[in-house]
């Protein structure tokens, strides 16, 4: 795994960073300008802004019940905000994997059936699709007999096969094995680069997001911080949410991938001690605000 | 040969079966059975309504059905109470005020067994006529919105962010229920009519490998449970409503017993582990 965007971050740390300003507005799918909802007795989310680009990743992160789901839902015009105001292009498809999704064994569906439920599509296009998220062997099967990861496969097999222009996934790995994560996640990557959908991910694994993202909003019922993954990372209201461990996963992994940045040019993966240190020393490396 | 009153409560009992069939689908997978029983329940109100608005009792029944089915849409969004407690009120609230307003009307004299229990001698000419365009327009309808429909019933979220608009699509569907509800009531009666929608579509799942085929076997099991269980009437002088169901009874558990010996290993696993 390489990344290669990490080189404008100092300019982007203060928060909270938008990095949209310079995209034609045509390349915007979906955005939303101070939007908040209201249920009885609390704001589940209070001005939110936010946008996704076409061929852009942007990884929505923050702690359970911080409103991700319901952003990402009002993203999708599921959830009709209370206030502020959400704008999707005309005419664009939509893909959508959500965070919970179980099927009643009354219903008879095959994997197969499943691919085109909200559209139909030719055999050729869900085999390749089904091949795509490995499930080639289980095109026939009852959806009622997957285990929880193959299910989550069928899911984004399903959500990619009509080539979205926007794609939204709501923690599309869960249940999935770790090596199956890492092809999955490529698979996004693939999305993105050769359908060139604007993807909206929301997702736990920090490294992973590290690595994909073009663009990370952390959320906590408002946005607390948004720019590069780098930019994040280093803002402290990050690591007040995700408390140090995190930020220091974050710094690490930056750090692994980033050599330049590391001051004793050591190479020690994977060590949890080295990474402390090595998070100790990481402020010293780039930062000019912090100090 | 219309003229037969046997031959027309057939024909009848068939159209209503062929609506049944996808429309109790629908109901299975939604785990909607008791909507359609509340639904069904409010149908006597829609007869003591004709009668007092003087207007078609048909056209009483549906509008009464659709106005239960709505109040409950309307009572749902303000939370606080489950939909099963909402849809007990109002099943059993619209048969109690049917049955006491029925007998405040003294004037009308009705038939009360018949109503609740179906009642095969009524069914007339006009009747078979009205069925016939139902069936029509009501296929029609469930054909058109059958894709969002499914999806809604596997996921309403995900079929309205990918457009499907399974609003509007419920809507069409509780429609339509209510409309196999009011052409039910002479078949089968006000009481049964969730019968006839839940049992030949529970009776198909086990022979079914996708939705739409499980649609039109519950089809084929709801005809052949009008076709029986109106000549049992005819044979032993029992009321066609519950000969009805009792024959998509007998249907439904041979087909669980023709199950039990082939169903321990599902077909599409033994051809996914060769």
């Amino acid at each position: 795994m390489t990344i290669a965007k990490a080189t404008s971050d100092t300019s982007l740390a203060s928060l909270p960073t938008e990095i949209s300003t310079n995209r034609h507005v045509d390349d915007v799918l979906v955005e939303c300008r101070d939007v908040g909802v209201y249920r009885p007795s609390r704001w589940l989310v209070q001005g939110v802004d936010m946008d996704v680009s076409r061929g852009k990743i942007v990884t929505l992160i923050g702690p359970n019940g911080s409103g991700k789901s319901t952003i990402a839902k009002i993203m999708l015009g599921i959830i009709k905000p209370d206030t502020g105001s959400v704008r999707m292009k005309p005419g664009i498809r939509v893909g959508y994997v959500p965070q919970k999704l179980t099927i009643d064994a009354s219903l008879p569906l095959s994997v197969k059936r499943l691919m085109s439920l909200t559209a139909k599509y030719s055999d050729a296009d869900i085999e390749t699709a089904l091949a795509a998220t490995g499930l080639a062997h289980l095109v026939e099967a009852g959806v009622q007999q997957l285990s929880g990861g193959e299910f989550q496969r069928a899911l984004i097999a399903r959500a990619i096969l009509g080539k979205p222009d926007l794609l939204v996934l709501d923690e599309p790995v869960q249940g999935v094995d770790f090596s199956g994560e890492i092809g999955l996640y490529q698979l996004i990557r693939d999305v993105r680069d050769k359908i060139g959908s604007g993807i909206l991910l929301i997702s736990h694994d920090l490294h992973l997001v590290m690595a994909d993202s073009d663009s990370v909003v952390c959320v906590n019922g408002h946005v607390c911080c948004q720019g590069t993954p780098q930019a994040v990372a280093e803002n402290p209201e990050f690591a007040r949410l995700f408390g140090g461990r995190a930020a220091e996963t974050l710094a690490v992994y930056r750090h692994h991938h980033d050599h330049s940045h590391l001051p004793d040019g050591s190479v020690q993966h994977q060590d949890g001690s080295t990474s402390f240190e090595l998070h100790s020393h990481g402020p010293h490396c780039d930062h000019d605000e912090e100090a | 040969m219309l003229d037969d009153f046997f031959i027309r409560a057939l024909l009848a009992g068939i159209g209503l079966a062929i609506l049944a069939g996808p429309l109790g689908c629908l109901i299975v997978w939604r785990r909607m059975a008791y909507f359609g029983d509340t639904m069904a329940h409010a149908a006597l109100l829609g007869v003591v309504l004709g009668f007092l608005l003087e207007i078609n009792l048909t056209l009483g029944v549906f509008l009464t059905a659709l106005g239960v089915a709505l109040s409950l849409l309307v009572l749902q969004q303000q939370k606080g109470l489950s939909t099963d407690a909402l849809l007990g009120i109002l099943s059993h609230s619209t048969l109690a005020l049917g049955l006491v307003l029925l007998a405040l009307m003294r004037w009308v004299r009705v038939d009360l067994m018949g109503y609740l229990f179906g009642d095969i001698l009524s069914v007339s000419k006009t009747d078979l006529a009205v069925i016939a365009g139902v069936l029509v327009l009501v296929l029609g309808l469930i054909i058109w919105i059958w894709r969002p429909l499914l999806a809604a019933t596997v996921d309403e979220e995900l079929a309205e962010a990918e457009g499907l608009a399974p609003v509007r699509a419920r809507f069409l569907f509780m429609l339509a229920l209510a409309i196999v509800i009011a052409i039910a009531m002479k078949i089968v009666g006000i009481l049964l009519i969730t019968s006839l929608l839940v049992i030949p579509a529970a009776t198909a799942r086990r022979f079914s490998k996708s939705p739409e085929q499980m649609a039109v076997m519950a089809s084929i099991a709801g005809i052949i449970a009008v076709i029986g269980g109106l000549s049992g009437s005819l044979q032993f002088d029992t009321p066609s409503g519950p000969s009805i169901v009792v024959a998509a009874l007998l249907l439904f558990l041979l087909s669980r017993i023709s199950g039990l010996g082939r169903s321990r290993i599902p077909a599409s696993e033994k051809d996914g582990f060769q």
